[in-house]
């Protein structure tokens, strides 16, 4: 009997080729929709955190500057750090693994006919180690070159890339405004980053020489800290704030000119954002499902008319109320399940494809192919169904003369 | 001219004092106002009268499709009105063949399967469900059309699917609502000797209702219909 309604239902199906497939279509965008766009979202989270925690998840950063907590108000520029702030910190706090005093410039970076602009970032060894960056050739400053703030200096990935092409760069003298440089070592690539600045892009020299030679003053614009593992960063937040306000003499009820940045923190801010962002495309493919759904909706209220007169024929030979149901319910089912299937085909690609361009993680979330499927399906199963068990309880004669 | 069954047995329809009321209140319509009505099994009645008369109501709840609004319609000897749906159902499936006014047809489907769509409710097999429908199209003249749909077929065709469809089955009972409507005359004549055929090789009883004259000679008995009540009723079969 169950493969006999099948098999009826198959037929029904084949027989409104035009309604069945524009079910089928209503479920296959739904479907299709929803899927690539959280699919995209979720992408997106997990590169943006993965991202966040590869700057080092233990790292601190301080630079000066208002904390924000009176805003619209008139302030002076705060001053900057020096070197010796960045040692006081190294001296007198405890559970750090590294501290690197930075300040930076722009620079065009000449060597031969290639002429680059890009970043110069001056600081020392501990550079390298907050941010995680890793020798690719050479080898990193000497604590001779640090403190004497030698002329050397370590390449990002694309500045070597610029000026070099495939040339072995060390051992070569670059420019730097009037300062000659030679490289001494190159970094590892990280690529992009989510928000599309290139983080390969600058080169890195001993902070000394920064300042006497490029900045020509003594300023530290922000110091990157990197915690023990295992030491609580909020912890060593304060103690920083607290040895700052000292070294800053900012007294009792003031505010801090300075702020201190807790990766850990950040790292909660954009996950709350991407969040949003999630949210807001989930938003919109929720949209998509509904649109789905009201076409599925209206394909099926439209042909009750002639569904109804069907089902009073059928009821009329002596077909059962139940019999009658159950074929109708079969039918829906199958229109259903085959509009997810291609929808989840279709959604999936349209996924793997966006991701692959975006350069996103691939994140398969069953929960939303589910949901997905379940919505469509459902909508396709209630207004094929409902309709047609209504018209299944009528009288055969009345369901005959519906109009 | 038919031979009429042993006297004394039940009648297979019996209606008494049946009404139908369509609609309530001023607008309601008394397509029916008390008819009493008897069929013996085997007859072969033909229904006249004059339109809106109250031929296709009676018509209905004699195929068990509508229930009298008052009175009582007994099928052979049980009382129709007191049964569930599933019981006129079955009712409807195993006893009952009914050759609508309207064809009734299901739309794009081809003629055979239409044919065989009583027969899927019975649970015949598939490749005896193809043979019977096949049979049903040859007795109509139709074999070559078996795969055309309705809306390609003409109104005469479609009319003779519809009977194909009503007589597959075999009832015991065969309600024909002006099965000869839309036919020109030799084949309106090849279905009337067809259903007479039936009514005598087979023992079915057809109730017909026709507009022509003419077709009630094939009858053994002529019921006429008027605003709702049976007019006359004689036996004598042949022409008036
Ligand atoms: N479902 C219905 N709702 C309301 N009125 C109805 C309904 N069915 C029939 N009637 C009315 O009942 C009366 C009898 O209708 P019926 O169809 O039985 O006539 P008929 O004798 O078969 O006519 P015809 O020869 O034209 O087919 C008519 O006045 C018709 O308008
Ligand atoms: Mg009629």
């Amino acid at each position: 009997m169950l493969w006999e309604t099948i098999f009826l239902a198959m037929h029904a199906i084949r027989r409104n080729m035009l309604r069945s497939s524009l079910t089928v279509l209503g479920i296959v965008i739904g479907v299709a929709a929803v899927i690539p766009l959280v699919t995209m979202g979720n992408g997106a989270t997990a590169q943006i955190t993965s991202e966040i925690s590869s700057l080092g998840s233990n790292m601190l950063f301080v630079r000066p500057g208002q904390g924000g907590h009176n805003p619209g108000g008139a302030h002076a520029p705060s001053p900057m750090f020096k070197a010796a702030d960045a040692d006081a910190i190294r001296r007198e706090i405890s559970g750090l693994t590294a501290v690197a005093p930075t300040a930076s410039t722009v620079s065009q970076a000449i060597y031969g006919n290639e002429n680059w602009s890009t970043s110069v970032i001056g600081s020392t060894d501990a550079y390298l180690t907050v941010r995680e960056w890793k020798i690719k050739s050479g080898r990193q400053f000497t604590p001779g070159e640090e403190r004497a703030g030698k002329a050397v200096c370590i390449l990002g990935a694309t500045v070597k890339k610029e000026l070099f092409g495939a040339q072995d760069p060390l051992g070569i003298s670059i420019r730097l405004k009037k300062l000659s440089c030679q490289v001494i070592g190159t970094l590892r690539s990280k690529g992009q980053s989510t928000f599309g600045s290139d983080q390969d892009d600058f080169v890195l020299v001993p902070l000394r020489l920064l300042q006497r030679r490029l900045s020509g003053n003594n300023d530290v614009s922000g110091i990157f800290i990197s915690a023990r593992d295992g030491v609580s960063t909020k912890k060593i937040k304060g103690d920083i704030a607290r040895l700052m306000r000292q070294r800053r003499h900012i007294g009792h009820g003031q505010d801090d000119d300075f702020r201190v940045r807790d990766m850990k923190e950040i790292m909660g801010a954009v996950t709350s954002t991407t969040r949003v962002l999630t949210a807001l495309l989930g938003a919109v493919a929720a949209v998509s499902l509904l649109v789905g759904g009201i076409g599925i909706m209206n394909i099926m209220l439209v042909s009750v008319t002639e569904r109804t007169r069907e089902i009073g024929i059928r009821l009329a030979i002596g077909a059962l109320e139940k019999e009658v149901m159950l074929q109708f319910l079969v039918e829906a089912v199958v229109l259903s399940c085959f509009g997810g299937l291609i929808g989840i085909a279709l959604g999936l690609t349209a996924a793997a494809v966006g991701v692959h361009f975006l350069k996103m993680p691939f994140i398969f979330d069953l929960r939303i192919v589910l949901l997905a499927f379940l919505f469509s399906g459902g909508v396709g199963v209630v207004f094929g169904f409902f309709p047609a068990r209504k018209a299944a309880r009528l009288n055969p004669i009345e369901a005959l003369r519906h109009e | 001219m038919t031979t009429t069954p042993v006297s004394g047995k039940q009648p297979i329809i019996a209606m008494r004092n049946v009404s139908k009321v369509y609609g309530c209140g001023r607008a309601a319509v008394h397509a029916l106002r008390g008819i009493n009505l008897q069929i013996e099994e085997g007859e072969f009645v033909t229904v006249m009268g004059p339109s809106g008369s109250g031929k296709s109501t009676c018509m209905n709840i004699i195929g068990c499709l509508d229930t009298p609004t008052t009175g009582s319609f007994l099928f052979k000897g049980l009382d129709v009105g007191g049964m569930s749906r599933n019981q006129r159902a079955m009712l409807r499936r195993y006893a009952l063949g009914f050759i609508f006014q309207g064809f009734n047809l299901l739309s794009r489907t081809s003629a055979l399967e239409n044919v065989e769509l009583p027969l899927i409710y019975r649970g015949t097999p598939v490749h005896q469900r193809r043979e019977r429908a096949m049979e049903a199209l040859r007795l109509v003249g139709l074999e070559d059309w078996s795969h055309h749909t309705p809306g390609e077929l003409s109104g005469g065709q479609q009319q003779r699917v519809a009977i194909a469809r009503a007589i597959i089955t075999n009832p015991k009972v065969l309600l024909a609502d002006e099965p000869t409507g839309n036919l020109d005359s030799r084949r309106s004549k090849e279905i009337m000797e067809l259903l007479t055929s039936f009514n005598r090789e087979r023992g079915i009883t057809v109730v017909m209702v026709t507009h022509e004259a003419n077709m009630a000679v094939y009858a053994s008995r002529r019921i006429n219909f008027l605003d709702g009540l049976v007019d006359t009723d004689n036996s004598t079969g042949g022409t008036n």
